[in-house]
């Protein structure tokens, strides 16, 4: 195949996402709102209890509006990348997913392409999320919001690599439900997004481990710093290998050897 | 485009699914795949499409291992599935130029061919509609257009008229038939319905995963000495 036609491959699942995603625009706005409500409503009411000291990348006291953003901005990938697991397994479901396995070029260039034009759509609604941020004084430093941007892009990979493999070892649509209780919530709390992991040791050492072993930590780590202009180089490596890994273990996940055709027997 | 099919075996577990499988599809003829539900049809056309692996046996397309040219086999073949592989939010150009780009086909190529395919049937004027917004021919119809995209040598349509009515079902045959005649297109049409088949058809009969009769219509009537296809099948595999 030449290179050229990578190049078209590549465009047309790009222009397909984004097709689809304006197709469901309300699913942008929906996307929106929960993360406002945490930032607008809970931020408010926790303000007061949650006293945040100064630690990097912060240097001084920050309101906890501040400190949530970039937790809330993981959020928002997070929230999407399963959303786009769950359209998987609704597209294998109905037929549509193995338009795209049928393609002439190699598998893992198509899925790794699928990631991305997925990340790319929730990259766009983090940067829209910041914008709004600025109304209640969420005011990283300018070139925070390019520097963010890599971050941002290796969060939506791993976490669209980790949605991708969820699809492959979900049979049944019905069974997405226990991925919201299994997955999305136990990443989100047991991270640093919603409060600091020092605060996380002194209430509960076991749990504070378990959120450093929690990838979707570092990711929301990575996104800080690099918003307020630092590199913290041990979040960004864990989440960039915990990436790979992922991604490697997702495109296995969708070799013909474990493929299912719906209508033929599985078992 | 000539395909052999050797000694092929599948299964699903331990349940065998199909059963050394022997068998070679003429170019430019319309091949008939009979076999009642669960005879095992779309596992076959799972293989064929690579996306089920071949456990035992080869698949040969033009004297190449699929197995190992899986790139250059995908590009001869266009197939229309069982299930709508559309997307019924997508308009039907939106559909066809996403299918063209997974062949690599540019844009502006992608339309060109597109609305090629839309005019011969009779879709160009509904291009810009939700796949919704279509009844079930008419989806088969953009469906069946889409796998021409690219320009496959070989078409396989699985239960390809499932859900359709009488009229629709007839229409869809003639539409395949015409351009199996037309563009020498090797065609595997997978049925369950024996009105779907014509006695001077390639008829392959498969039933619990093993190949029970391969030949025109006309010759495995004679060879069970039955009056007719319908005859035929029931003889061989007790359906009705």
């Amino acid at each position: 195949m030449k290179l050229s036609q990578y190049w078209h491959c590549f465009l047309g699942i790009q222009t397909r996402e984004w097709l689809r995603f304006w197709q469901q625009r309300t699913r942008f706005a929906s996307a929106l709102v929960r993360p406002l409500l945490w930032l607008v409503v809970f931020a408010a009411g926790f303000r007061a209890v949650l006293g945040i000291s100064i630690i990097p990348p912060y240097d001084t006291y920050i309101t906890y509006e501040t400190y949530i953003a970039p937790g809330l901005c993981g959020m928002i990938i997070l929230f999407n990348s399963m959303q786009g697991a769950l359209s998987m397994v609704y597209d294998r479901e109905l037929g549509s997913m193995r338009v795209l396995l049928m393609s002439p070029l190699p598998r893992p260039f198509l899925l790794v392409t699928k990631l991305l034009a997925m990340g790319v759509v929730s990259v766009g609604q983090v940067y829209v999320f910041l914008l709004l941020a600025l109304l209640v004084d969420v005011e990283p430093p300018l070139w925070g919001y390019v520097a963010v941007l890599p971050a941002l892009v290796l969060t939506s990979l791993m976490l669209g690599a980790l949605g991708l493999l969820i699809a492959t070892w979900i049979k049944q649509l019905e069974n997405f439900a226990g991925v919201m209780n299994f997955v999305i919530f136990p990443m989100f709390f047991m991270s640093s997004a919603l409060y600091p992991l020092w605060r996380m040791q002194e209430a509960s050492p076991w749990l504070y481990w378990v959120c450093q072993f929690n990838p979707f930590t570092h990711a929301v780590e990575a996104i800080r710093f690099a918003l307020y202009l630092q590199w913290n180089g041990q979040a960004f490596g864990i989440t960039a290998g915990v990436t790979v890994v992922l991604a490697l273990l997702a495109t296995a996940g969708f070799r013909p050897q474990r493929t299912r055709i719906p209508g033929t027997r599985t078992g | 485009m000539s395909i052999d099919v050797r000694h092929l075996s599948f299964d699903y577990g331990t349940t065998p699914v199909l059963k050394d499988l022997n068998f070679s599809l003429k170019p430019g003829r319309f091949h008939a795949l009979l076999g009642p539900n669960g005879a095992g049809k779309s596992t076959l056309f799972g293989l064929l499409t690579r996306l089920l692996a071949i456990q035992r046996g080869e698949l040969l397309f033009e004297g190449e291992s699929m197995a190992r040219f899986p790139a250059r086999a995908m590009r001869r073949i266009g197939v229309v599935f069982q299930q709508n592989a559309l997307d019924l939010d997508l308009t039907v150009r939106q559909n066809l130029l996403y299918h063209a780009a997974l062949h690599g086909l540019s844009r502006k190529e992608a339309r060109t061919r597109g609305d090629r395919e839309l005019e011969r049937f009779g879709l160009l004027e509904r291009a810009n509609e939700p796949v919704r917004l279509l009844n079930g021919g008419h989806r088969r119809r953009v469906e069946i257009a889409r796998a021409l995209l690219h320009h496959p040598s070989l078409l396989l349509l699985d239960e390809a008229t499932v859900g359709l009515d009488v009229a629709s079902r007839k229409a869809l045959n003639e539409h395949v038939r015409a351009l199996c005649r037309e563009e020498s297109l090797t065609v595997l049409w997978a049925t369950h319905l024996i009105e779907e088949v014509r006695r001077d058809d390639q008829v392959l009969i498969l039933h619990q995963g093993q190949l029970l009769a391969n030949g025109t219509g006309q010759a495995i009537c004679e060879e069970t000495g039955s009056r007719d296809l319908s005859e035929t099948f029931h003889v061989l595999t007790g359906a009705g």
